[in-house]
């Protein structure tokens, strides 16, 4: 099987779905002649044409209005935001349109769109380029949030997005581009949206996580192991909206305590949604508070300084020792 | 206040004076005498539906109601230049095109009200529901103008929105990308002198607004909005040469509401005076195009009472269909979110269904 990295596995979900499904279009900045600022479309202009992988102009909005329009005619649009950062100028069109389309016309039109989207903190972009804002969208009804935290699933993951009769964001980390190889295979595949996964077992405590944060979480639980003997069990969401709830209470249910690993702010955000899901669900099973490990509530830092404001295996570590003594 | 701002960069378009003459013959559309008579059929139709929405919506039957008296000229005008394939991306004001186009009156009515069924268009009616953000029309309509293109279909997306509409960044985003990416796309922008109570002078420096085309690189054009035949004429070469694969266009039409914002409160004696109010009436599209059919002998007293009575008519009967329509409930709007329902919308759906009968 090949060794892929994330950008690898994207690049082959999109050519096979562009193969397999003539009704799925791939647009965005710099996406067409170019393949994209981090090569996540690369060669494929080349392999289907300019009517189906294009350049478009210089406008999120305008991009996000195209997927609309696109998708209400029966296309399947993978539009581009070259930075998750820059979706403000395209929020209306994602949060105000396209996922009410399906309500306004009580089904006459859906949006089956995937808004691509690099994002995700330690790898020195300028400003205004790394923000984790998926919060935002776990907010807004209507959508889906994916954020894969390895290759095997953003492959798959992004096949069913693009599968998905409803808008998806799909999340892409940027530290994981190109940070890791895994095995994927070169056939189609899917791994189901909405689907958390237990990628550590473990008996004495919970980390729920998504994203990059999962390679943090399984570095501090392995050390802490070592260190301590004490088991935790990482959860990678993989879907940050809809969560999988029943995956955490499984595993609360198990080991009783909890932490929420997330790389955006603290606030209000994908990881406040987790624990009032375990505080509804959940709270009768734990023996301490649960925690959030998160950077601060501060806009996303300068790079010079986003080390040491991103949660580092050390903090996790805290955090997992602060609730095992509670 | 100025009617049409006139820019010797901008072309102009008036067919009939507001007399009803014929002041540009070489203009004159070759329409039958029946067609003629439809686009008479049809403003008289709409002043008369206007006219009762306006009064239903004050008895607390309508919801929200753009009023459009006034602009019966370059909305009835610009729709009839289009074919029912076609596809009408309109602003909230645009009912009466939408409606034309196929969107059952019912249906309109129900949208007023806020009623989810309102905006279910029936397979063959080629329209998008009405917009509300203002601009955001804009941007979608390439999108579709580019499925008909990919699909090599010769149909033609038009998009409507007003003086206002024009300050939006969506506004040149749109018109951009459809002259970027050389689309079949009409843009036409309502100019009736008033975002709500903002002044056109106020919105922008330029002359005129058909002269933003420019900047995206696509023909504009300025049109006697209140002249339904000059309205007819510029949306045909525009919808005709966007069909052609001959890319996208704008039209600004000059024109003006007579009634308020809409029935939510707007006051427009704070804003404008009498008369300007009774300046523009002398321009009226009904008064202007019956005097010119009047004098070719299309067009009768007993036409006009006759289509006042079938407006009437239409008015009751789609508001007893509207009225027929169920109740909508807490699950119906839970499973309109997604094709398929997440397992917490599930959850929240039973929730909510339990609730249903407290």
């Amino acid at each position: 099987m090949a060794q892929w990295t994330m950008i690898q596995a994207i690049t082959n979900a999109l050519d096979l779905e562009l193969g397999s499904d003539e009704r799925v279009l791939v647009f965005g900045e710099d996406v067409g002649h170019n393949g994209g600022v981090f090569r996540a479309t690369d060669g494929l202009q080349n392999k289907y044409g300019k009517d189906r992988v294009f350049d478009t102009p210089l406008a999120e909005s305008g991009i996000a209005g195209l997927a609309n329009g696109l998708a209400t005619q029966g296309f399947r649009p993978v539009a581009e935001i070259q930075f998750f950062g820059f979706v403000f100028e395209a929020f209306d069109q994602i949060a105000s349109q396209a996922a009410r389309m399906r309500y306004r016309s009580n089904g006459a039109y859906s949006c089956p769109i995937v808004y691509r989207a690099p994002f995700g903190g330690g790898v020195r972009t300028p400003e205004m380029h790394a923000d984790s804002l998926e919060g935002l969208f776990v907010q807004s009804p209507g959508l889906k949030v994916v954020i894969p935290s390895n290759p095997y699933d953003a492959k798959g993951m992004l096949i069913s997005a693009i599968r998905d009769d409803d808008p998806v964001l799909f999340l892409e980390h940027m530290k994981l581009y190109r940070s890791m190889r895994q095995e994927v295979p070169e056939e189609s595949y899917t791994v189901p949206l909405g689907q958390a996964v237990v990628a550590r077992e473990g008996k004495d405590i919970t980390i729920v996580t998504y994203g990059a944060m999962v390679h943090t979480a399984l570095k501090a639980a392995d050390e802490w192991a070592k260190a301590k003997g004490v088991q935790a069990e990482v959860i990678d969401l993989r879907t940050v909206s809809p969560i999988d709830l029943d995956t955490i209470v499984t595993s609360i249910k198990k080991t009783h305590r909890a932490i929420v690993l997330q790389e955006a702010q603290r606030s209000a955000g994908a990881g406040a949604e987790i624990v009032a899901q375990i505080a509804e669900h959940a709270i009768f099973y734990l023996e301490a508070p649960v925690l959030r490990v998160s950077p601060p509530d501060t806009v996303y830092p300068f790079g010079l300084i986003e080390d040491e404001w991103l949660p580092s295996q050390n903090q996790v570590i805290r955090g997992l020792e602060k609730v095992m003594s509670l | 206040m100025s009617t049409a701002v006139q820019d010797p960069t901008v072309p102009y378009m008036q067919i009939l004076s507001p007399e009803g003459k014929v002041v540009n013959s070489d203009l004159l559309p070759k329409l039958s005498d029946d067609a003629l008579r439809e686009l008479m059929h049809r403003m008289v139709f709409t002043r008369i539906w206007d006219q009762r929405a306006v009064r239903l919506t004050r008895q607390g039957k309508l919801g929200f109601y753009a009023p459009v008296a006034g602009q019966e000229g370059s909305m009835i005008g610009s729709e009839y230049a289009t074919n029912k394939e076609d596809f009408i991306v309109p602003g909230y004001r645009d009912v009466p095109q939408c409606v034309w186009h196929g969107w059952p009156l019912h249906q309109a009515f129900l949208y007023s009200r806020g009623h989810q069924l309102g905006g279910q268009m029936p397979k063959d009616v080629h329209v998008m529901m009405p917009q509300i953000i203002i601009g955001a029309q804009i941007v979608q309509t390439p999108g579709i103008a580019l499925a008909f293109k990919l699909k090599g279909e010769k149909r033609v997306a038009i998009t409507y929105t007003g003086d206002g509409g024009t300050s939006q960044g969506d506004f040149y985003e749109g018109m951009n990308f459809a002259g970027a990416l050389h689309l079949p796309a009409v843009f036409i922008v309502q100019n009736n002198q008033f975002a709500i109570s903002v002044p056109v002078e106020l919105q922008t420096a330029a002359k005129t607004l058909a002269q933003k085309a420019t900047a995206a690189g696509i023909p504009g054009v300025q049109v006697d909005g209140m002249d339904v035949l000059a309205m007819y004429v510029a949306t045909k070469q525009a919808v005709d040469r966007a069909r052609n694969g001959d890319g996208p266009s704008m039209i600004e039409a000059i024109t003006f509401r007579y009634g308020p914002h809409t029935m939510s409160g707007d006051d427009p004696t704070r804003y404008r005076t009498k008369e300007v109010e009774s300046e523009w009436e002398q321009r009226d599209p009904l008064i202007r195009f019956r005097t010119y059919l009047e004098g070719r002998q299309l067009w009768t007293k007993e036409d006009e009472d006759r289509v006042v009575e079938e407006a009437k008519d239409a008015v009751n009967d789609a508001l007893k269909k509207a009225d027929e329509a169920p109740k909508m409930t807490i699950p119906d709007l839970i499973d309109s979110m997604f094709k398929e329902l997440p397992s917490d919308l599930v959850r929240q759906r039973e929730e909510f269904s339990a609730q249903e009968g407290m």
